[in-house]
């Protein structure tokens, strides 16, 4: 069955956040009805000597309108030229893509670092329980007010500018926070440390991962991930990011 | 209008492939493309026993192109046999198999356990860069090339295609070793060795170090080896290298490509395969060609 579309979407607003990181609200034909939280889509740049598309997650959905948002941090050509764009811009884009978070209503650690934080908002939106939410940045916030509105907020930052000084796992032990299950995303040394806390404390954990990507649709065998049993569509060690994940139980892979 | 081809024996409906390893075994792509609208479908390498590939990054953007070492991750040859094949015969498109290796016996293996497979033409992939045995080691060396040639048609019950790499001094010294071991098919360009360094974080951009360059960057290279193969051997040719709509598919089948394959523009665009059948028609109602043959080789 066909669930994933390829489309001409419009910019109906775009906000620069943060220093680099970019808000923008995505009119789509079909992908917005059927995307989930923790699933992200393939934005393709106009630009010809650009041939790859930029995977970037699902930061809010709005059926109603059958609206996306994407927040996104400029790393390069491809985003500067996405963060270029103005209300009524064309944009070609495919999705929706990958997994998404599986909902289990427990009490929950919602975990974002960075710019894995953006698809933390949809996930907490769709989560109906207690929610702590701990996001981690260098220094610069973004987004925490909004996801205030449907959690407990713990911060952390590098340089201690804003909450707990250090990284997430400092701000769970500051606040003595616990959970019943775990949903990350975020860079590859923070979701390695959430995993081995995870173990420890033996809770249920849902990473979010990040590998450079080109098909976007699970035929290339770019982004693989390590597993830990031989995966049942390749046959070896290895997960398709894009098709299996982007979202795996935290056991099941080795980061 | 005439759209169909002959490769060996084996009539394509028309010209447009899929370049191996770009496009897996036509499942995930047939999302967003009519399979059975395609000439072939050219599958991802595979070998005898699953291979993991290499690591992560497998890949990074170039100017107009790309960069991968994917490593021929393939899930072995039994899983494909029971797997992929079917799936694939659900459409009418031929199915050409890519068979990778690291001995010659690997590859043998793996044309063996097709024989009595509903497969049309074995692509045999002598030239990839990034798998450190096998693979380029055949199709760098004259002499190598032949007698690798040799041994698979001994045993292939389909015509052999024999993919030729672009990292050579002279690449019609081995389209003619491949012709003199008995290919029925040669596919020309595999990917150019490149590199690329990221200077911020002061590494290889792919964690192969090398890896290798598709995308237009590489079609006026890969449009001058299909003619040159073109005029030096007399077996038909696959041309790919860069082919992102059907004006460049026409550049190749103008400078001698039977057929052809689309290779990264998939990455592009998910639906560019049908788009390029289409656009080939196109093509020849504008210029009243009545048939594709006529347009093979005619630019002299």
């Amino acid at each position: 069955m066909k669930d994933k579309f390829k489309e001409t979407a419009i910019v109906i607003a775009q906000e620069e956040i943060a220093t680099g990181v970019f808000s923008m609200w995505l009119k789509t034909d079909r992908i917005a009805a059927e995307a989930k939280a923790g699933q992200f889509i393939s934005v393709y740049c106009r630009e010809g000597s650009r041939l790859l598309p930029r995977p970037i997650s699902i930061c809010e959905i709005d059926t109603a309108d059958s609206a996306l948002r994407i927040v996104y941090r400029v790393v390069g050509q491809g985003t500067e030229e996405f963060s270029k764009m103005n209300t009524g811009s064309q944009i070609e884009i495919l999705g929706p893509l990958g997994n998404g978070f599986p909902l289990k209503e427990r009490k929950a650690f919602l975990i974002g670092g960075g710019i894995g934080i953006p698809p933390m908002l949809a996930l907490a939106k769709e989560l109906d329980c207690e929610k702590n939410i701990i996001l981690g940045y260098k220094d610069e916030l973004f987004l925490q007010d909004e996801l205030a509105e449907h959690g407990n907020i713990y911060i952390a930052t590098e340089d201690g500018s804003c909450g707990t000084k250090g990284n997430v796992l400092d701000a769970i032990r500051e606040n003595a926070l616990e959970a019943d299950i775990i949903y990350a995303c975020g860079p590859t040394p923070m979701l390695r440390a959430i995993k081995e806390y995870a173990a420890e404390k033996d809770i249920e954990t849902w990473l979010s991962l990040e590998e450079k990507m080109a098909c976007g649709i699970g035929a290339c065998l770019a982004c693989v991930c390590k597993s830990k049993e031989t995966d049942s569509h390749t046959n070896v060690h290895n997960k398709r990011i894009c098709k299996d994940g982007p979202v795996f139980l935290a056991e099941e892979v080795e980061i | 209008m005439n759209t169909r081809i002959n490769l060996a024996g084996v009539e394509l409906k028309n010209p447009v492939t899929t370049a191996s390893g770009t496009f897996g075994s036509g499942e995930e792509y047939s999302e967003f493309v009519n399979l059975s609208r395609l000439g072939g479908v050219v599958t991802k390498g595979v070998a005898n026993i699953p291979w993991e590939g290499n690591p992560t990054p497998r890949i990074a953007e170039t100017y107009g192109g790309m960069i991968n070492a994917i490593g021929l991750q393939n899930p072995g040859i039994e899983v494909f046999v029971q797997r992929d094949i079917p799936f694939l015969k659900q459409f009418d498109t031929k199915i050409i198999v890519n068979v990778c290796g690291k001995t010659t016996e690997d590859y043998c293996e793996v044309v063996e356990r097709l024989a009595d497979q509903p497969v049309d033409l074995l692509e045999i992939n002598v030239s990839c860069p990034n798998v450190k045995e096998g693979g380029i080691a055949f199709g760098q060396d004259p002499k190598c090339l032949e007698a690798i040639t040799k041994e698979i048609k001994k045993r292939a019950k389909q015509p052999i295609i024999m993919k030729l790499s672009p990292n050579v001094t002279d690449i019609t010294e081995m389209a003619r070793a491949a012709e003199a071991g008995g290919a029925d098919v040669l596919s020309l360009i595999n990917t150019l060795t490149g590199m690329k360094i990221d200077i911020n974080k002061r590494a290889f951009a792919v964690a192969n170090k090398t890896g290798g360059l598709s995308g237009p960057a590489i079609k006026p290279v890969a449009v001058r080896m299909v003619y040159q193969v073109a005029n030096a051997v007399s077996l038909p040719i696959i041309g790919m290298g860069g082919i992102m709509n059907a004006e460049d598919a026409i550049e190749f089948i103008l400078a001698g490509a039977t057929a052809i394959s689309v290779g990264t523009a998939n990455f592009v665009n998910p639906g560019v395969t049908e788009e390029i059948v289409n656009g080939i028609e196109e093509y020849m109602r504008k210029y009243n060609v009545k048939d594709i043959n006529e347009l093979i080789g005619a630019v002299r």
